[in-house]
């Protein structure tokens, strides 16, 4: 490689120190845009756009093996090229995995929450072990998982079922404590039952918890999903695709299958605040980002 | 932005939110201005047993009717006539069961720890030191790099502008996918060992911290900051003495996130290289061999691993933070 450095011609170092200029000058006047709401991506974007120039021209230039650093260009065509094939595995990792595991773990983080909303026994009792699991590499059951229910996806889904669980059971109880207590007294003048405080005041104040640990959960959940695909899966998946075609330094592919894992964490989380937006307008934390 | 910030950090605060307000909603009013941890600690001690000693009891019905299938296929066949006490002592004390009973994988536990030398492979307390090595490691350079990072930022509109909304962003994305490619090029730049494993742990412990830092570094008022100009005081100085001491709280919540994240980091990073040392290596060399007792003993450990990190950072915190407050 320092072989192929040297052999760099004068012009072309010339060419790319005037362009890190123009790159640097570029967006540090696009940073300096005050007003506008479009100012603050603006640079982001610019940033991101002068990283991939680079990215590609530093590949070209300096005549990087394609198994350590792929050029964009070389990721692209692999995508348009094995798109059939990163099509089938984003179905068998995302649409069947993640999202049974995801809806199901959270499902059930949100049952129990409510179920033992009114026994603060239970809520002492699992709270703390709700929040240590945080601490605890969960994925590590990816093995169990597998051996239990097979390579196919429900072993993934398990895993995810798993590792969504805790975050939604912790966020819940916690929004199911935040409604104020002036609005519990109004509720409790008005004779309203249990079921009517918590259905018309205590859940709908419990909203913004919940779509928060949605959204730590749909990360986790893709996580989940493609490492346990790593301990064992059919000949499919996003975490498959990843692993074996590492092995085989088919560096290209795996970081096609990298972009579409990435596009689809964004994508969720963008669907994610923007149902927050609709569903918990009023709620200050989402009314002073507006 | 902000939106993704807020909702990032909403993790642990809330974690810590409600840890807090329900062991304080416990404790008797008079008591909860001064109420100390040993108090909370004693006053959810009966629930958190309750709750343990009925997960425990779940395991053993589990063991027996998970295991129950195979041990009459398999151990009961050749003795008729068997009664139902048979089944139950041969479900929790079978060999590859499905599901092993707590006491064989404490059993396990025990006899890897204490039936092997300490540099022996077959000794569990070998993989955990490889794996909390790796981890420690990552978690330091990963930490610095996100403080040196974060000041960067708050110090920088441009990389404020243009860097910052990266950083957010790549916290959506499973970051640990890429953890194969990382291992392939650092593996064939000739690095072998730790490194990979540390550069793994490294990058994912830096996100947290790096977006946490910044939110804590811009924590100190207008009106301190405008204090400190007043004085004169040099940019330097600022950092020093207000800025960093005001980041502290939010530093450490990052830190308990970000070590976790860097011990799953490690512990992946030592799946796909065929590494022979690991509790990740252990958890796959498991699930090669059917050895279900060594899986549910490398997930033990990893467990405890995860706590005892965990608690190191916690108990760091503690000191940190008392210091700050005697000093203030």
């Amino acid at each position: 490689m320092s072989d192929d450095s040297t052999a760099v011609a004068p012009l072309t170092w010339a060419l790319l120190a005037a362009g890190l200029a123009l790159a640097v000058w570029s967006v540090r006047r696009a940073a300096a845009i005050e007003g506008p709401r479009w100012a603050g991506p603006l640079s982001a974007a610019l940033f991101g756009a002068w990283v991939l120039i680079y990215w590609q021209a530093g590949v070209t230039v300096f005549e990087v093996p394609r198994v350590l650093l792929p050029a964009p260009s070389a990721i692209a065509a692999s995508l348009l090229e094995h798109a059939p094939t990163l099509g089938r595995d984003f179905v068998q990792t995302v649409l069947k995995a993640v999202v049974v595991g995801w809806i199901l773990g959270s499902a059930l983080g949100f049952a129990v929450a409510v179920a033992i909303d009114r026994v603060p026994f239970l809520q002492r009792g699992l709270l703390p072990v709700a929040s240590l699991s945080s601490t605890v590499p969960l994925v590590a059951v990816a093995p169990i998982m597998v051996m239990w229910f097979g390579f196919e996806w429900p072993s993934k889904a398990a895993v995810v079922v798993l590792m969504t669980f805790f975050p939604m059971l912790v966020a819940t109880l916690a929004g199911l404590q935040a409604a104020g207590r002036q609005e519990r007294e109004l509720m409790h003048t008005y004779a309203a039952s249990y079921m009517r405080t918590l259905i018309d005041l205590r859940l709908p104040n419990a909203v913004p918890f919940i779509v928060s640990a949605l959204k730590i959960n749909a990360t986790l959940a893709l996580i989940g999903a493609i490492v346990a695909e790593f301990f064992g899966s059919p000949t499919v998946g996003l975490g498959f695709r990843i692993s074996t075609e590492a092995a085989r330094m088919n560096m290209s592919l795996v970081w096609g299958a990298i972009v579409v894992a990435a596009v689809t964490g964004s994508m969720a989380y963008a669907l994610l605040v923007a149902l927050e937006k609709r569903w918990a307008f009023w709620h200050p934390t989402v009314r002073s980002q507006q | 932005m902000r939106v993704k910030t807020e909702a990032q950090g909403a993790g642990p605060a809330v974690t810590h939110a409600v840890t807090h307000a329900v062991t304080h909603a416990a404790v008797h009013p008079a008591h909860r201005a001064r109420a100390g941890v040993g108090v909370r600690a004693a006053s959810n001690a009966l629930p958190v047993a309750t709750v343990l000693l009925a997960l425990l009891l779940a395991w053993y019905l589990g063991c027996i009717g998970l295991n129950r299938q195979g041990v009459i296929e398999r151990v009961l066949a050749d003795t008729p006539g068997w009664t139902t006490r048979d089944l139950v002592a041969a479900t929790w004390s079978m060999e590859r069961p499905v599901l092993p009973a707590p006491h064989q994988v404490a059993a396990d536990l025990w006899n890897s720890i204490t039936g092997w030398p300490v540099n022996s492979p077959r000794n569990l307390l070998l993989h955990t030191a490889v794996t909390a090595q790796s981890t420690l490691v990552g978690f330091v350079l990963g930490t610095l790099l996100g403080v040196l990072l974060a000041a960067a930022i708050v110090h920088s509109r441009t990389l404020d502008r243009a860097l910052l909304p990266w950083i957010v962003a790549s916290q959506t994305v499973p970051v640990l996918a890429i953890a194969p490619i990382v291992l392939v090029i650092l593996g064939s730049l000739g690095f072998a060992g730790i490194a990979p494993k540390a550069a793994i742990a490294m990058y994912l412990c830096f996100f947290p911290v790096t977006v946490a830092m910044v939110q804590g570094l811009r924590a100190p008022q207008r009106i301190d900051t405008e204090l400190l100009h007043t004085y004169a005081a040099t940019r330097w100085q600022a950092f020093w003495l207000l800025r960093l001491p005001a980041a502290l709280p939010y530093l450490f919540p990052s830190l308990r996130v970000a070590i976790a994240a860097g011990l799953v980091g490690a512990m992946v990073a030592e799946l796909p290289t065929g590494a022979q040392a690991g509790l990740g290596a252990r958890l796959l060399t498991g699930s090669y061999y059917g050895n279900t007792v060594g899986i549910w003993s490398a997930l033990v450990m990893s467990a405890l691993l995860g706590l005892a990190l965990t608690a190191a950072v916690a108990a760091v915190e503690r000191l940190v933070l008392r210091r700050q407050r005697a000093g203030a």
